[in-house]
């Protein structure tokens, strides 16, 4: 985290960087229906997802695993209304947009996890841009990385977790 | 390894301690079931054509929280339900395609306890596939310091992850 940002950056990217951009709720409440599909499809077992009485013993009540917290802020593919799709994570592909970045990847991920999230926590987010590499080449085409920090909090303002993400956009070579 | 229903204290557990090696078979359908339980709806997750067409990578390949979610099971695995993580953090050098075997391995780096009293283990994890490595992942968990300590009970200044 930290990077050196670019020198040749459009205006309007440079006036991203260190903004807290974004801010939304979640969709829908939280509910466990996601949190046994997230353990089913990586086969996790822990009692504390599946098992009231472990749960209630150790946490209070359900939680959900704490890695879920992006999750809870995809928005729905579609819904009533929405004339495009919504993105997650909407300064990723705001930077490939003006960027001219057609394809994206992401590299590293952090994540620093606070209070559990509970079934019917309605969580707030914004997404916040800290950096933006000069031109590079990789094997997939040439782009740039950029770090975007993403903050969530619950209903309470109890801090549930923080993000970073790097991002690679790039356009193919040839 | 699979779940534990008791849990590890920071006195079991040693600098140096390698935890058991996590072994699975990678399909199609672990791929978009991981997308989709993340709520995660880019084609190159479940688009065959769109990710070889238009990303230029050789198949579908497992999303970023997808992976965590597999880390998370791999460290809770090994602790037990009262292993509570506070940080991780991971690169990712290479995608996990269907037909891959992902083998996830680790190492305890460090177990010592915060001013606040709580336990931690810092630890070093390894996703490979064969003898590549894809995904690097230092995380830190907090462990009960002995069988009447619970980290899930810590909030506010007795957390600091």
């Amino acid at each position: 985290m930290g990077a050196k940002n670019a020198e040749d950056l459009p205006e309007e990217v440079e006036s991203w960087i260190g903004k807290e951009r974004y801010q939304e709720q979640t969709e829908f409440p939280i509910e466990m229906g996601y949190v046994y599909t997230t353990c089913a499809a990586v086969e996790n077992g822990n009692p504390l997802f599946w098992d009231g009485d472990t749960a209630e013993e150790l946490a209070g009540g359900p939680i959900a695993p704490p890695t879920m917290l992006s999750a809870w802020f995809r928005p729905h593919f579609w819904a009533p209304g929405r004339t495009k799709v919504a993105q997650p994570l909407q300064v990723h592909f705001d930077l490939k947009e003006k960027l001219d970045l057609p394809e994206a990847v992401m590299t590293d991920n952090t994540i620093v996890f606070g209070e559990p999230v509970r079934p019917g926590d309605v969580l707030t987010t914004c997404q916040v841009l800290h950096s933006v590499s000069a031109l590079k080449e990789t094997k997939l085409g040439t782009g740039r990385f950029w770090e975007i920090e993403v903050r969530y909090t619950n209903q309470n303002g109890d801090v549930v977790g923080t993000e970073w993400y790097t991002g690679y956009g790039y356009r193919r070579n040839g | 390894m699979t779940a534990q229903t008791t849990s590890l204290t920071a006195a079991e557990v040693d600098e140096g301690a390698r935890l058991p090696e996590l072994s699975y078979d990678v399909t199609a359908t672990t791929v978009v079931l991981g997308a989709m339980a993340s709520r995660d709806w880019r084609p190159m997750h479940h688009d065959y054509d769109f990710a070889v067409n238009r990303n230029g990578t050789k198949n579908i390949f497992l999303n970023t929280p997808n992976q965590a979610a597999w880390f998370e099971r791999y460290l809770t695995d090994w602790s037990g339900p009262k292993g509570r993580l506070g940080r991780i953090q991971f690169r990712m050098k290479d995608s996990v395609f269907p037909g891959d075997t992902m083998v996830f391995g680790g190492v305890v780096k460090k177990v010592a306890d915060d001013e606040s009293g709580c336990s931690w283990a810092d630890l070093e994890i390894e996703l490979k596939v064969g003898d590549k490595v894809v995904t690097g992942c230092t995380a830190r968990m907090a462990l009960p310091k002995d069988e009447s300590d619970n980290p899930w009970s810590r909030k506010g200044q007795d957390w600091k992850p």
